[in-house]
């Protein structure tokens, strides 16, 4: 065998290694893409059904497909509040905007002011994609995307409200990395029943969110009680990423404006 | 080391030379990944078949790698099979990936897997290599299924998910220990099992670095 310590035996050796490893990366990535983007696609009904309370215990994938039918997709104008055309983002129909991709994308989206972002998520879509649950001509719950960023991850999930556009039905998250057991903890069912009831909006003092995280328990004798939620022991930026999103969805930038028009009856 | 066998080569890790009791290495994954032994599992399996395939991928080429780029090689190896496994799990098993999130991609700095590459699978034929790593894998297992197995019972009251002692909180009467469920009770635990497995197997005390001599100096109060 010929001497295995020469340079040029060292640059064939990496080559020919980083040339296999990148094919068998590559091919496990590209060949279990489709199956991934099943799982997330799934995984966003789920969410989106769970928000609204809608989920029942162990469905199948079917079930969740037949769950989800009932429920429709609308483009809202954030700027105005209004329903949007789908063609207004050159679609068909609103069910297939991302509007995920469409936050990186300058045509759809724009950069947040810095003191504005305290979501800190940079860019702000010009059409949120929201869904309603309709029973009998009602409104009977607006599912809500929001995101913002916690500890170590930007987080995405769903806000759902009753047909008053204040009352909380759920808040759920599909998407983030916060540390598990303790940030991660947003997806204990057991903290996330803390939401249901709460209200957004103290529509006495006006239209801007209220609603909050608070270190420790609630303290059920305050007259903000309704407003507050427990935030998360052990993660307290974790806690405040997720008060500030909720705000800045609930607020100015974002879906106040919708909500308010609801309200309204418009 | 030609003449090591088969079994003491698969199970010596397990109880005898733990690579987490005795090495102390992978100690880091094992606070974070205890809070439920499903997830133990999961992470311990992983872990085993990342070692083992590594080991055996480093053992077929150990006679080609040049010692100056041994480290890197193993490493790129060691990474691509954990990109690897990461994306199986994304793919089939959705739930467990999301609760895993970035412990399986920290599998990369697992010191096990590198620790028996350079150790063994250099030294070593390819199959007992390949057992060398399953083994340890499963030594870690084995650790990481008994530290979640007291995180989640007193932590939660619950194994695999099952509810084994009723909580205050579901209308029960135990009243769970959360501590058992923040990393560091992780430490307590791990340093019990050390402490445990040392007084059954003797031969793991390791002598003393130095002796802590007797007083000379009277304070004077």
């Amino acid at each position: 065998m010929s001497n295995k310590e020469t340079t040029s035996k060292t640059i064939i050796v990496a080559f020919l290694l980083c040339i296999v490893c990148s094919i068998v990366v590559s091919a496990s990535v590209v060949l279990l893409k489709p199956i991934q983007e099943k799982n997330k696609a799934l995984n966003l009904k789920t969410n989106i059904l769970a928000a609204a309370g809608l989920l029942v215990e162990g469905a199948s994938a079917d079930e969740i497909e037949t769950l989800f039918s009932s429920i429709k997709p609308f483009l809202v104008d954030l700027d105005t509040g209004e329903y949007a055309d789908p063609s207004v983002v050159g679609k068909e129909l609103a069910l297939d905007y991302d509007q995920r991709k469409a936050a990186k994308d300058p045509a759809l989206s724009a950069v947040i002011a810095g003191g504005e972002d305290i979501a800190s998520i940079k860019r702000r879509v010009k059409y949120a994609k929201v869904y309603l649950v309709e029973a009998k001509g009602k409104i009977e719950t607006i599912i809500l995307p929001v995101s913002g960023y916690g500890l170590w991850s930007t987080l995405h999930g769903f806000l759902a409200l009753e047909g008053d556009a204040n009352t909380v039905v759920g808040l759920g998250f599909y998407e983030h990395a916060e540390t598990p057991g303790l940030g991660g903890e947003v997806d204990n069912p057991r903290w996330k029943a803390f939401w249901p009831g709460k209200k957004v909006y103290n529509l006495e003092q006006g239209d801007e969110p209220a609603i909050k995280l608070v270190k420790g328990s609630v303290d059920k004798s305050k007259p903000d009680a309704m407003y507050s939620v427990d935030g998360l022991s052990g993660a307290t930026l974790t806690s405040r990423g997720i008060s500030n999103l909720v705000q800045y969805w609930t607020g100015e930038q974002g879906f106040k404006k919708y909500l308010n028009r609801l309200r309204e009856g418009v | 080391m030609s003449n090591v066998s088969v079994k003491e080569v698969l199970f010596s890790p397990i109880f005898s030379n733990n690579p987490i009791a005795l090495q102390i290495l992978g100690i880091c994954s094992a606070l974070a990944v205890t809070t439920s032994m499903q997830l133990s599992i999961v992470m311990g399996l992983a872990v085993a078949l990342v070692t083992g395939m590594s080991n055996l991928l480093i053992s077929l080429i150990r006679s080609q790698i040049p010692s100056s780029i041994r480290i890197i090689v193993q490493m790129t190896i060691i990474a691509s099979l954990v990109i690897v496994v990461d994306q199986i799990l994304r793919a089939y098993a959705y739930e467990m990936s999301k609760q895993l999130s970035v412990f399986v991609g920290l599998i990369i700095t697992n010191c096990i897997v590198m620790g028996r590459a350079e150790a063994f699978a250099m030294q070593n034929k390819p199959g007992i290599s390949f057992l060398d790593g399953v083994g340890n894998g499963l030594g870690y297992l084995v650790l990481l299924v008994a530290v979640a197995f007291f995180r989640e019972l007193f932590g939660a009251g619950k194994l695999f998910g099952i509810e084994i002692l009723a909580t205050i909180n579901d209308g029960g009467w135990y009243v769970p220990n959360g501590m058992l469920l923040l990393p560091p009770s992780a430490f307590f635990i791990i340093g019990l099992l050390i402490w445990a497995l040392r007084e059954w197997k003797k031969d793991q005390v390791e002598a003393p670095d130095f002796e802590v001599s007797s007083h000379t100096v009277k304070e004077a109060f």
